[in-house]
């Protein structure tokens, strides 16, 4: 069915009682083209492109719990392309531009707001560091503003721009960025896909992959049964190493917990998302009116889904240190989310060296905003066998050749990315 | 999360600091260039008991090695380091 006012009034008048299901529940059928493993916002999304620009029908998405029950449902919800280095920028401006047609594409309200994404810096040095980021940005197209101290002043009065240790000087601004609304995202690319014929199979687990006599994958086996497979793309980050497993191979992942915040409601405050610079502490409201926050993961493995005090003390200091006033605040709600954390914090969209097998993997804390981009993408690499020209470099083999994409040069110590 | 350490007693876990699996053991200089890669950027990753090396750098600063699972976060061991601190304790 299409969205619109009118199906909308026409729903109102019928007491909202005839709606139709977003997307059909599937049960499996023997044989795909194409097998997605993980119903997130990135198995979906790859399932609307392959669907919808390389003409593959015949998908199916194969989700362990049901849509939204991940890490869509527990993550941050902000959209911004302001990457530095060769890689990542193209790439992540890519996925900017798919979310502003995102809703016209889809047919379907996710809420995508630009409301400006503005790191704060604190010190001649991180003014620098920023400058060159946003000139990066600007040579490749992508709007970035440097403000000062009496612009960012002028845009947020209401910060404590006198901290003794960390005076805020000024911020990085990218106006096209901003939220979107996580769980429209995979509902809108459920409802999508579905209506071009992919199937969308919730409460099925992947146990093991089905192999033929040369090693190749032809098929999953599932918690529903088997499930024949052309191609077979993993796209189940915060699990990946623990499925790459049952095709036997090791990762350069690590899965960590990262913790998210939200207040009670408050009135308007915070227009956009703002960064602090001299700690780890991003902030945005969301339309309810509770604040949205986070920091750091937590710096240990865990497969858990809930995080420890530590973080939320140091989290919640940061935010002290830019808006002293929340300190009245309460905390509404906290959770947490596994985190596949590569390497060089930069994600993985490749093939393995498992024939039949893809993956797309490694999104550290960053995977939300990067959903549309990275469905693109990955839905080329299935379709065409070659890794689309924007992700060319987010290979599996790059940290055996040196070509390292580490956006916060820390080396490989994925707790620390 | 709080950590038994065998030197400090119960303390809370912002004293230490993770370094990670302690399992994987630095090459000898000279080896091959796949066994390093392995060793710098492979992972197990494992879901379940894992043994891993924290720093307690909030009290005796000494190296432990924690058995942990990392689906339930539960400790279930925790004990020094090999090396200098190790021997204080007879471990």
């Amino acid at each position: 069915m299409k969205y619109s006012i009118f199906s909308l009034a026409r729903a109102a008048l019928s007491g909202h009682k005839n709606w139709q299901r977003t997307w059909r529940d599937a049960t499996p059928k023997d044989r795909y083209d194409v097998v997605i493993i993980g119903g997130g916002g990135h198995g979906l999304a790859t399932a609307w492109f392959l669907a919808s620009e390389y003409g593959i029908k015949n998908v199916a998405v194969l989700e362990k719990g049901w849509i939204g029950s991940g890490n869509a449902g527990r993550n941050t919800t902000i959209i911004r392309s302001n990457y530095g280095l060769p890689g990542n920028t193209g790439f992540y401006e890519l996925s900017m531009k798919l979310w502003e047609r995102m809703e016209q594409d889809l047919n379907y309200n996710a809420m995508v707001s630009q409301r400006g994404v503005i790191n704060l810096y604190h010190s001649d040095a991180q003014r620098d560091a920023y400058a060159r980021r946003g000139n990066t940005m600007r040579i490749n197209g992508i709007d970035a503003e440097l403000l000062d101290l009496a612009a960012v002043k002028k845009m947020i009065p209401f910060l404590n721009f006198d901290n003794a240790r960390f005076p805020v000087q000024g911020g990085l601004l990218q106006r096209r960025g901003g939220t979107a609304r996580h769980d429209a995202v995979v509902w809108g690319y459920a409802h999508a896909a579905s209506e071009l014929g992919v199937d969308i199979i919730q409460n099925c687990e992947v146990t093991g992959f089905v192999r033929d006599a040369n090693g190749k994958v032809t098929g999953v086996e599932t918690s529903r049964g088997k499930i024949g497979a052309g191609k077979v793309g993993m796209a189940v980050a915060g699990s990946s190493s623990r499925v790459a497993a049952m095709a036997g191979l090791r990762l350069p992942i690590e899965s960590h917990v990262l913790q998210a915040f939200v207040s009670e409601a408050i009135k308007p405050l915070i227009s956009g998302v703002m960064t602090f610079g001299a700690g780890h502490f991003y902030v945005s409201q969301s339309d309810k009116g509770g604040l949205v926050f986070g920091g750091d993961i937590d710096g240990y493995n865990s497969y858990a889904q809930r995080g420890n005090m530590p973080v939320m003390e140091d989290v919640c200091e940061g935010g002290m240190a830019l808006m002293p006033m929340i300190g009245r605040l309460r905390l509404l709600r906290q959770w947490g989310g596994i985190m596949d954390m590569s390497m060089d914090g930069s994600p993985i969209i490749d093939k393995t060296p498992v024939d039949g097998l893809y993956l797309n993997a490694g999104w550290c804390y960053g995977g939300f905003k990067a959903t549309p981009g990275s469905g693109f993408v990955f839905a080329h690499l299935l379709a065409r066998d070659e890794s689309h020209e924007e992700a060319a470099r987010f290979r599996l083999d790059r940290f055996r050749t040196g070509a390292m994409i580490d956006e916060k040069g820390q080396g490989a110590q994925p707790n620390l990315h | 999360m709080r950590i038994i350490c065998p030197f400090c007693g119960e303390r809370e876990l912002g004293e230490f600091t993770y370094l990670g699996d302690a399992k994987p053991v630095r090459p000898e200089a000279g080896t091959s260039e796949d066994e390093v890669f392995d060793y710098v950027y492979l992972r197990d990753n494992v879901a379940g008991q894992t043994s891993e090396h924290w720093y307690h750098g909030g009290g005796c600063r000494a190296w432990l090695k924690v058995t942990r699972n990392t689906l339930t976060h539960e400790i279930s061991a925790v004990e020094p380091a090999a090396g200098a601190g190790a021997a204080k304790v007879g471990a």
